[in-house]
């Protein structure tokens, strides 16, 4: 039983955090948010170079090795400073893809362009009525020679905008929402009759509609089995659930450190408003929820890094059911007790707020994760 | 970062598994679990009294004391196995007052002849203490305390009265802190002394709180001489040792074990009670709080543990661990109270009926321990600092406010 950090990850730790510290300021976010991309390809460049985006992949695909507890750490580093690179979509979702289902061939043409920092990378995996159910696929995957021909819509995919590919979940054969059935597919951003319509998120991120119309691919890009793309999907979206409610603790935790700050400048009555004991009690409330969530973090990678389970499945649901009340706790409370300043868009709190509410729908909310928390 | 215990921890938790099995066997706790225990009384049934023996035999009945004095050398992680396999296994505990909460005051700023005397009794369970802290005028202020003190010759003259006494009618001492200086800051004046509960002077009357269970008490101080050897370290710094007291003994304070068992005696009765032709198990609005609780129970786990390796690196529990009796309290409450729902129509039957008719239980056998359980466990809020005063205590001590 240890819950200290190894030599190496403390150094992972220190280099994300000495980035967010001088070169990720709030200012800087807002400068880049503006841009017509949406983020930085100069930070994306810098990820690289400091082997971030190697973290989760295995060594021999170049990668250094990491496991969940790494991808824990930096993302509790990129959700303190609300990072806006498409770490998750590239690294986590995309990648995350490819290290489980990428053949030799697959691995050397798009992880190590990951890696490299040379290729970014989308996953379409939900759809307008899909909800959080990652098996309600409609998008469909029709036999055509050797290759498939794709049509649907897929919703909501984040790093849509920046994407050089797609990884695609449609349906190769079974009824709507069976398991079974659905394949995973590389789809290049440029083949023909693949349409986005690209936007920002209210959390300063970007997304797309992808729309596929007859779009041909080979045999080539069939990620992984046949009709056994599920399997790869929910463990995906298990460890991207982790890396986004670590992101949201990360979020927390400079939320309730900032509030009880402001609360020791803000003077009302004549005195700080800290000094208000039903504010004392909220900010002691914000503590808690944030440690309890902080704790099942640990619990969840831990448990991930112990292998793929039903035990480590159920961590994720525990500690996404945690985050998502925690975080809209925090978030609001942060909001509230900076009164007027908390409205603003010039201040950093309300896009920490409007972060955490994202979070708890993103990978399926509370009610979803109390439910597969009972039933895994 | 891992889990995993290591081999000489699954070799250690395997020993106290034969241990407990051995000595609080299945049986034995089984028919504890449905009878009511919230009353104390005078002396242990047999069963009690040879699960304490057997501890003592085996060296193990306060792991936590230094080791001179009858403690273990185990490491944090095996203290946090034993007290949860005894947790578990609804083994009794030896009385809070003597083992966990004196002792260490005691063994800390006590006399060699205090330790002599009282150590070894209080660690065999043959000296039952409570605590004269709160009064009718201070609760959650405590140093606002009113018993005085007045040293004459080798006597101290106490004077006073001492309220929600927990086992001052089955106690055979009090340790009690008492006002020995006025004027000064209200802290400066405490003194902490050891009273014989059979000393002249002292009455003892019953406050039956809800459920009408006998537990605490008034305890009225009339004339009570105490010989000064009974005073613990110096006069007027009784405040220290009782505040030192607080910081002993973190570990369990959050009752995870103790909530595990209860949230699975829950959920069994949640499927032992039918509802629309099956179980109330399978409604899922009831089955969707119960998993809120369970998630809620594993995140406080995690954070006594994340506080236990803290120890285990020779830290001082950080911050978090002021979250342990908050969390820990609310939960406990939290699943009596959704038992007692789970239970329906069949929670109203007066709790005492069965003893009072001796008909056997009416309704599911768990209902007059659980109603008796929910009652008396309102009291955790409030007692050893009431949750609102450990709030004042995170945001003094962890936001800095």
């Amino acid at each position: 039983m240890d819950f200290s950090l190894s030599e190496e990850q403390t150094l992972l730790k220190d280099s994300l955090e000495r980035f967010i510290q001088n070169d990720y300021d709030f200012d800087t976010r807002r400068k880049i948010m503006a841009g017509e991309e949406g983020f930085s390809r100069e930070n994306w460049k810098q990820f690289a170079e400091l082997g971030w985006l190697a973290v989760p992949f295995a060594e021999e695909d170049g990668g250094i090795g990491g496991g969940a507890v790494e991808l824990m750490i930096v993302m509790e580093q990129l959700g303190r400073g609300l990072v806006v690179e498409p770490y998750m979509a590239t690294v986590v979702l995309a990648g995350g893809a490819l290290k489980y289902a990428a053949n030799e061939a697959q691995k050397a043409d798009y992880l190590t362009a990951i890696i490299e920092g040379s290729k970014m990378g989308a996953l379409a995996f939900a759809e307008p009525q899909s909800r959080f159910n990652l098996a309600d696929v409609a998008t469909t995957a029709t036999a055509d020679g050797d290759g498939y021909v794709l049509s649907g819509h897929k919703a909501v995919v984040l790093g849509g905008p920046s994407a050089d590919f797609f990884v695609v979940s449609a349906r190769t054969s079974g009824g709507p929402r069976d398991q079974d059935g659905i394949t995973l597919f590389l789809v290049d951003a440029s083949a023909a009759g693949l349409s986005r319509r690209d936007y920002p998120t209210v959390d300063g991120l970007r997304a797309s509609e992808v729309t596929l119309e007859g779009v041909k691919v080979g045999a080539d890009a069939v990620l992984g089995a046949v009709g056994g793309g599920f399997a790869t999907l929910e463990q995906v979206i298990d460890e991207a659930t982790l890396a986004v409610g670590a992101e949201a603790v990360g979020g927390m935790e400079v939320c309730y450190k900032d509030t009880v700050e402001y609360s020791k400048q803000r003077v009302q009555f004549g005195q700080p408003i800290g000094k208000f004991q039903v504010l004392q009690h909220r900010m002691v409330d914000m503590f808690m929820e944030y440690e309890q969530a902080k704790s099942l973090m640990y619990l969840a990678a831990m448990r991930l890094d112990e292998g793929y389970s039903p035990v480590a499945k159920k961590a994720v649901s525990g500690f996404k059911v945690q985050v998502g009340k925690s975080g809209r706790f925090v978030g609001q409370q942060a909001v509230q007790l900076h009164g007027g300043m908390g409205m603003t868009e010039e201040l950093n709190i309300g896009h920490y707020f409007k972060r955490l509410t994202m979070i708890d729908t993103t990978f399926g909310n509370v009610d979803f994760h109390l439910k597969r928390y009972g039933t895994v | 970062m891992d889990l995993a215990l290591s081999d000489a921890d699954l070799a250690f938790q395997a020993e106290v598994r034969e241990f407990v099995k051995t000595y609080w066997p299945e049986e034995v706790r089984r028919a504890r679990a449905t009878s009511s225990r919230f009353e104390e009384s005078r002396g242990h049934s047999p069963e009690v009294r040879r699960w304490i023996d057997a501890l003592n035999e085996r060296g193990w009945a306060v792991p936590n004391w230094p080791q001179q004095w009858g403690g273990t050398d185990w490491t944090p992680t095996q203290k946090y196995i034993w007290d949860r396999e005894t947790a578990q296994a609804e083994c009794p505990q030896l009385s809070a007052f003597g083992a966990r909460m004196l002792a260490p005051v005691l063994y800390t700023w006590g006399t060699d002849a205090q330790k002599n005397e009282f150590l070894p009794k209080i660690r065999e369970e043959r000296m039952i203490w409570c605590q004269g802290y709160s009064e009718p005028g201070a609760g959650s202020d405590l140093a606002g305390l009113a018993t005085r003190a007045v040293r004459e010759g080798d006597e101290y003259v106490v004077n006073g009265t001492k309220l929600w006494t927990s086992g001052a009618h089955v106690a055979d001492w009090m340790f009690c802190l008492v006002r020995t200086q006025t004027g000064a800051k209200k802290q400066e004046g405490i003194s902490f002394l050891l009273i014989d509960m059979k000393t002249p002077g002292i009455t003892v009357n019953p406050v039956y709180i809800l459920g009408g269970i006998h537990s605490v008490n008034e305890v009225e101080l009339k004339d009570v001489r105490v010989p000064v050897e009974n005073l613990v370290g110096e006069e007027n710094k009784g405040w220290t040792y009782a505040k030192g007291l607080l910081t002993h003994e973190r570990t369990g304070i959050a009752g995870v074990a103790r909530s595990e068992v209860q949230l699975a005696r829950l959920k069994r009765i949640a499927q032992d009670t039918g509802m629309d032709g099956g179980a109330l198990w399978d409604d899922p609005a009831f089955r969707q709080r119960v998993t809120e609780l369970e998630v809620e129970l594993e995140a406080l786990s995690m954070t006594e543990l994340r506080v236990l390796a803290q120890v285990a690196q020779g830290g001082a529990p950080g911050p978090e661990s002021s979250i342990l009796k908050i969390r820990g309290t609310e939960l406990g409450q939290a699943i009596a109270m959704m038992t007692i729902e789970a239970f329906g129509y069949y929670g109203m039957p007066y709790p005492e009926q069965t003893l009072i008719d001796n008909e056997g239980p009416i309704g599911n056998p768990y209902v007059m321990p659980t109603m008796k359980g929910m009652l008396y466990g309102r009291a955790s809020s409030i007692f050893g600092g009431s949750n609102e005063i450990q709030k004042n205590i995170i945001s003094k001590a962890v936001l800095g406010l």
